[in-house]
């Protein structure tokens, strides 16, 4: 088996949980590897990146630049081309990074490029074995990668349970001289923040989350109904803003916000991973569906198949009389 | 500008519950609903905007088959100049990279100052834009969010990162962008609209037209090759809620209120 590298991804000295889950990828294709850590940047953030993964990298390659302090995926593909050897087997997270800069690594090494794996099927001769998912989550597939002349394998985020840490001591190898100077077609200018919003979700116990299935923008009102009868706040998914029914600040996901309530009702969301990234804290979730083969069933505590147009009315009907009870 | 959108006939996953066929290496595709991938009706919809502004043409080009025509019509009735499509035997079975080796012959044909296409298709692959940049030698960029002409053959644009913000970054041209949901609002197209555009010929092309060497695409050529498909058995699963609506509603608030989340 080729020898196998994973390029992590790190913020301000501190590396991304998916630096762990590669580690885990790395010994699920070969579990006699010891995969070796790729990291680009500079100056001390580097360096702590660096130290902070000895106990699960025993090799570290870190290349220092000052024009990779900011990662711009193609300074960092030139940056890899002058350091892998032929053959590698580069391990990416699948997140924004490794989208932009893995499907042109590939081609630059001329090595098989594929995307998005959730697990490891097995290894056989220069054949990768991987998982992947299609239209959604809706179907699984095997799917069958010859690596004979490398590979770049996009590693879907939270699929590997983190390999477990060892304590122990390893290498930091610098290759920053085999570089030499960088420059790119596309120049980072600088990074805006998202904006606040009207109603911070992140601070509510109950999320009334709604996806597509709500169908049109009047119809955000059932869910708000509900909402306020429960004390909750309304969240969405990506076609909700898409669409421009609800601001972006709504949104729950990788590219929206991180929530952690005590309950989630799922209204006609599909359940990308995309979307489930932004659920945190395990919450009892409920989801509510049309579609039985919905993804959200499968890592729903409790599924309904119903239209949320008809179940949420008469849902937010019994909240209310369950109040004027109590009162 | 001269724009080229490469777009891509997909099941529409929002329209149909996916079932596995008999012998488990397809999906049933017989009674599915087709339609553009979605991201690709962004990207069209972005680059009839851009012509809007600065001038030139939008062409919308598919590798497929003679049921593929109807994506490109469709997007001819929202305003792109003119639809294309690669279709050859030779192409059947490639995988993203041999789809990107097809599109580069295509582009190299043209002038394109900007070449679009959705963030990802139906395989969730995100595959075809960035391999097709790196094939060209553009400057490319995924998860695009934003597009601003700048002069001097350069585009300043958003990309999409984590918790919402967005990276801003200048790219020069020509370049290849793959394009998120959300950018824009893409336009309605009525039956009428079609009907206008049904009898606008499309020009196809094959392999011999772009010099492409069968050794280079299709089946042959493919290193990464699915071999079945599966019903994904992650996590527990939920227990559904097989009761009467009513039922239903009152287990929900059993367990809304026993989670804590019922004040």
């Amino acid at each position: 088996m080729a020898r196998i590298f994973a390029y992590i991804v790190h913020k301000g000295g501190v590396v991304d949980d998916s630096a762990f889950e590669l580690a885990a990828a790395a010994r699920k294709i070969d579990p006699d590897s010891s995969p070796t850590a790729l990291l680009t940047g500079c100056g001390p953030e580097l360096d702590a990146a660096c130290n902070s993964l000895s106990a699960s990298y025993a090799e570290i390659w870190k290349i220092s630049n000052e024009a990779l302090a900011y990662p711009n995926a193609e300074l960092v593909r030139k940056a890899l081309l002058k350091v892998l050897p032929s053959n590698s087997i580069v391990l990416i997270a699948h997140e924004h990074f490794g989208i932009d800069l893995a499907p042109g690594l590939s081609i630059k090494m001329n090595a098989t490029f594929v995307s998005d794996v959730l697990d490891i099927a097995g290894v056989d001769g220069a054949n990768l074995k991987v998982i992947r998912q299609e239209f959604g989550g809706q179907a699984s597939t095997h799917v069958h990668c010859d690596v004979s002349t490398g590979a770049v394998v996009t590693i879907r985020p939270g699929a590997f349970k983190p390999a477990e840490v060892t304590p122990g001591s390893s290498t930091v190898i610098d290759k920053s001289n085999e570089v030499g100077s960088l420059s790119a077609g596309r120049r980072y200018l600088e990074t805006v923040v998202a904006e606040a919003g009207d109603v911070d979700i992140t601070k509510y116990n109950v999320l009334v989350s709604i996806g597509r299935g709500i169908q049109e923008k009047d119809n955000v009102a059932i869910a708000q109904q509900l909402a306020d009868a429960l004390g909750a706040a309304v969240s969405c998914s990506r076609p909700v803003v898409d669409a421009k029914w609800m601001e972006k600040s709504r949104q729950v996901g990788s590219s929206g916000k991180t929530v952690k309530p005590k309950v989630y009702l799922a209204c006609g969301i599909s359940g990308s991973f995309q979307h489930l990234a932004g659920i945190k804290g395990s919450p009892f979730l409920i989801a509510i569906n049309k579609n039985p083969k919905a993804p959200i069933f499968q890592v729903a505590d409790v599924g309904i198949v119903d239209d949320i147009l008809e179940f949420l009315p008469e849902l937010t009907i019994k909240v209310r009389e369950l109040h004027s009870i109590a009162k | 500008m001269e724009i080229l959108v490469c777009a891509r006939r997909v099941p529409d996953t929002s329209e149909n519950e996916i079932q596995l066929n008999r012998a488990g290496n397809d999906i049933e595709r017989d009674e599915l609903v087709y339609s553009i991938n979605e991201p690709d009706n962004y990207a069209v919809e972005e680059a009839l905007q851009i012509v809007a502004r600065t001038g030139g043409t939008v062409t919308v080009a598919t590798v497929g088959g003679e049921d593929d025509e109807e994506i490109l019509r469709r997007e001819m009735a929202m305003g792109a100049n003119q639809g294309v499509l690669i279709t050859d035997d030779a192409f059947s079975g490639s995988d993203g990279r041999g789809i990107a080796t097809i599109l580069k012959s295509f582009v190299e044909r043209g002038h394109y100052d900007l070449v679009l296409t959705g963030v990802q298709a139906e395989d969730g692959g995100a595959r075809v834009g960035g391999m097709l940049a790196a094939l060209l030698d553009y400057p490319f960029a995924s998860l695009v969010t934003s597009i601003e002409v700048l002069d001097g053959q350069k585009l300043k644009i958003a990309r999409e990162i984590e918790g919402g913000n967005k990276e801003i970054s200048e790219i020069d041209l020509p370049c290849v962008l793959s394009i998120q949901t959300g950018i824009n609002e893409p336009r309605y197209v009525g039956m009428r609209g079609i009907r206008q555009v049904a009898s606008v010929p499309i020009p196809t092309f094959g392999a011999s037209d772009l010099g492409i060497g069968a050794c280079a695409v299709g089946e042959a050529a493919a290193k990464v090759k699915r071999v079945d498909y599966f019903v994904p058995a992650l996590g527990k699963g939920a227990e559904i809620l097989r009761g009467t609506r009513e039922e239903n509603i009152d287990k929900v608030l059993e367990l809304v209120a026993a989670k804590g989340g019922l004040k």
